[in-house]
């Protein structure tokens, strides 16, 4: 299924309970963030018992159903790349009533018949030497946050939690806001793998891993009135949630606008457009725009890097991230062109027509969405003149692309005059990461794109 | 050598080319001058009879030092060292105070023959001990306490090492190191590292770099006496730090990182904050290619990405 994916949801099952099933004959449908899939099943037999519902949301690893062979008893899983079968108790993704935010116990759940699994026993247990100092204070390991890997409580933090519990007197003040960068916790994996994502506690804070950091962030509780509808958000949403905070929180996000005559492209695409049918490929501006892109990410490839704690990594590959918004514009999802600066114009041409479908068709694959090293977002698709993206980490740039409108502009003519002339003409919005790409360096990237755009040659695609 | 030789009369040298020759790394240059040839002994080409006639002249009240030219050569020494020098104080009372040394340890190029480390081969083995001293200081000060030492000890020097140490000496010519004791080579409080022999200075190399690059302080226990081994020393460390690395030059299978966890397990386990865990070499041959040598080796960078899982857990 992929490193990233944590959970799914089993949508259908498509042997019913007493039915027989061939090995490798699909048993169940799921839906994970970005992909569904038909799971087939590991042995032949009888579906004997059917453990997790169409609609629920389990984690990885969960027991989902027991098939009975001849030989014995064979479990079916919602996850088998490889991993050894361990039973988890289903963590239910719907946080706790955000208006009575009641202490519970996040990781305690009334669990039916799964014994414990590692990750929970992990957060509840964590290490022999914080259960010894759980035990000398007389302290519910599962009551304190956890820093460490999977949600861990570390000896920093259970030393952390005795200390705060000393000086505020027997009840634990929580800081609006504690970063803890903890020291003993080196440069963790590139920010590439999505990290593991933790739903909001019952007592409303969130937090959010960056760098070896991580943010605490205590949420007020929010007013919820009579008729106010509340609804748990997705996974996709929550995803998103979390990449938006933490790359505000790692990248100097600054903003420069440059204004685009699209005069010459217009046309171009004008001439170009019943060729590319030919091929079976609706042109739009989209691949103009790349070509020019990926021609200023050659000349100045800083803009191309990731940040890798103190050092830059100026990346080989061209892989360009085009934005794609869904479900009326409820999910954001990224594809990534891969190689973008071997394709021509007909290719990036196909090529982002075919991402498109994919992801408006839910059919993206892993290797679809991994790699990107420079975004392309078109908020001009929906009228804007111009936005100030967010950075799509671990890249240093984002290019937001505006309306193509025809607007008054004052050239010069042949002879020197200013008159008005009505061009075709768009604000191009780059937002860039300050800890690396200056405002001189954006300017020349922009400045590039532009030149590009408005000189693009006539090219036989 | 030089200076207990000069000290006491018993002591004596003996293996392949080391009168003559001065050794085959020049370790016993000038002792045949010096000592003559009743205490500068050319033996045959018989690994198993160097041994053997050492635990008679043992026997005898001598205190011979044997040198293995290499050794990855202690194989043919095998059975007198376990089943007679090992055993003989166990079985008539009368130990074998003997010193087998020799050059360990890869990284020169010297292909398989002459490269390994061995101490786990004989790690299971009662009545033995074993030294891989990392400094020249302990160098000088362990091989003193083994040539004194009663029972047989073998004595490892890691070749890399011969050329590429200098250090100055402690004036007072007559220090020992006992047997039996780590050494901190580094203070900590984050990640504790045991390791012993060249290994030593691929951790100061990680450490340094843990520190540089996040402020991390690891604290570095040189073990210097494999057996009998300094578990104290090791648990108080854990104790401090609450994890545990441990480096070796030797393969990963069966290696002395294997028998330190389970101690520590035993003996410190409610100090942990981590899993143990343990950069040795491959478990193959040390190849003969350098780059295939690099690879088998213990390198800086496997012991950066190890250690920071354990920080990061």
């Amino acid at each position: 299924m992929g490193e990233s994916i944590t959970e799914g949801t089993l949508t259908r099952w498509i042997i019913a309970v007493g039915e027989t099933v061939d090995r490798d004959e699909d048993l169940f449908e799921i839906s994970t963030d970005k992909v569904d899939a038909d799971i087939p099943s590991p042995a032949a037999g009888v579906l004997a018992e059917v453990l997790v519902n169409e609609g629920a949301t389990v984690e990885i690893n969960t027991i989902v159903a027991r098939i009975e062979t001849d030989a014995n008893e064979f479990s079916a899983s919602s996850d088998s790349g490889g991993q050894p079968i361990v039973d988890t108790a289903p963590i239910p993704v719907e946080p706790a009533d955000l208006s009575s935010p009641s202490p519970q116990k996040a990781a305690k759940q009334p669990v039916e018949m799964v014994p414990m699994g590692q990750k929970e026993r992990l957060r509840t247990r964590s290490t022999p030497l914080v259960r010894k100092i759980a035990m000398e204070h007389g302290i519910d390991i599962g009551v304190i946050v956890g820093t460490g890997a999977n949600g861990r409580v570390t000896r920093d933090d259970i030393l952390a939690y005795i200390e705060a519990k000393k000086t505020s007197g027997g009840e634990l003040v929580t800081v609006q806001e504690t970063v803890t960068t903890a020291t003993s916790r080196p440069t963790t994996p590139p920010i590439e793998t999505p990290s593991t994502l933790v739903p909001p506690t019952a007592t409303g804070s969130i937090r959010v891993p960056i760098h070896g950091a991580t943010l605490d962030i205590k949420l007020g509780s929010v007013p919820i009135r009579e008729n106010d509808r509340v609804e748990p958000m997705s996974r996709v949403r929550l995803r998103t949630m979390e990449h938006m905070l933490m790359s505000k929180r790692v990248s100097a996000h600054v903003t420069s606008v440059n204004e685009i005559d699209f005069e010459r492209v217009v046309r171009l695409r004008r001439s170009m457009k019943a060729k590319f049918s030919e091929h079976g490929v609706k042109l739009t501006y989209a691949p103009f725009i790349y070509r020019a892109v990926i021609e200023a990410l050659r000349e100045y490839p800083i803009l191309n890097a990731s940040v890798d704690g103190t050092r830059i990594v100026y990346h080989a590959n061209i892989n360009l991230g085009i934005a794609v918004a869904l479900n009326d514009g409820t999910e954001l999802i990224v594809p990534v062109l891969k190689d973008a600066d071997h394709l021509s114009l007909l290719g990036l041409a196909q090529g982002v027509n075919e991402l498109a479908e994919k992801a408006r068709s839910k059919t993206l694959d892993f290797d679809d969405i991994q790699g990107g090293t420079f975004t392309i977002t078109n908020v001009g698709v929906f009228g804007n003149l111009f936005g100030m993206p967010i950075i799509n980490q671990p890249q240093v740039a984002i290019l937001g692309t505006g309306v193509i409108e025809k607007r008054p502009v004052v050239m010069e003519d042949a002879m020197g005059n200013d008159v008005i002339a009505i061009r075709h003409r768009a604000y191009f919005g780059l937002s860039y990461d300050h800890r690396v790409v200056d405002g001189a360096m954006a300017a020349f990237f922009l400045n590039k794109v532009q030149d590009c755009l408005e000189n693009f040659p006539e090219e036989t695609g | 050598m030089w200076e207990e030789m000069k000290m006491d009369s018993s002591v004596f040298v003996m293996g392949e080319d080391i009168g003559a020759y001065g050794g085959a790394f020049k370790v016993t240059e000038g002792f045949l001058d010096e000592f003559g040839e009743d205490r500068v002994i050319d033996t045959p080409i018989s690994e198993a009879a160097i041994v053997g006639a050492a635990i008679g002249a043992a026997h005898m009240g001598l205190k011979p030092i044997c040198e293995m030219q290499f050794i990855d050569f202690i194989g043919s020494a095998f059975d007198i060292i376990v089943n007679f020098a090992a055993k003989v104080r166990y079985r008539t009372g009368v130990g074998a105070g003997i010193v087998i040394r020799g050059p360990c340890g890869a990284g020169g190029r010297a292909g398989p023959f002459h490269s390994q480390n061995v101490e786990s081969y004989f790690a299971n083995v009662a009545g033995l001990k074993m030294v891989a001293p990392a400094t020249v200081s302990d160098a000088k000060g362990l091989l003193k306490s083994a040539i004194r030492d009663p029972d047989p000890v073998l004595f490892f020097e890691h070749k890399f090492l011969y050329r590429r140490l200098k250090d100055d000496l402690p004036a007072d010519t007559d220090f020992v190191v006992p047997l039996g004791q780590a050494r901190t080579h580094r203070e900590g409080s984050d990640l504790t590292i045991v390791t012993y022999g060249a290994m030593l200075y691929t951790v100061e190399q990680a450490a340094d770099r843990l520190a540089e690059e996040e402020g991390v302080k690891v604290e570095i226990l040189d073990l210097r006496t494999l057996r009998p081994l300094d578990v104290d020393a090791i648990t108080a460390s854990v104790r401090k730090t609450g994890r545990l690395l441990i480096v070796h030059e030797a393969p990963s299978f069966g290696g002395f990182a294997g028998e330190i966890t389970a101690q520590v397990c035993e003996k410190a386990f409610e100090w942990l904050d981590a899993p143990i865990r343990r950069v040795a070499a491959l478990d193959t041959p040390v190849p003969y290619a350098a780059p295939l040598e690099d690879a088998h080796l213990p390198a800086v960078d496997d012991v950066l990405a190890t250690a920071r899982g354990q920080l990061a857990y």
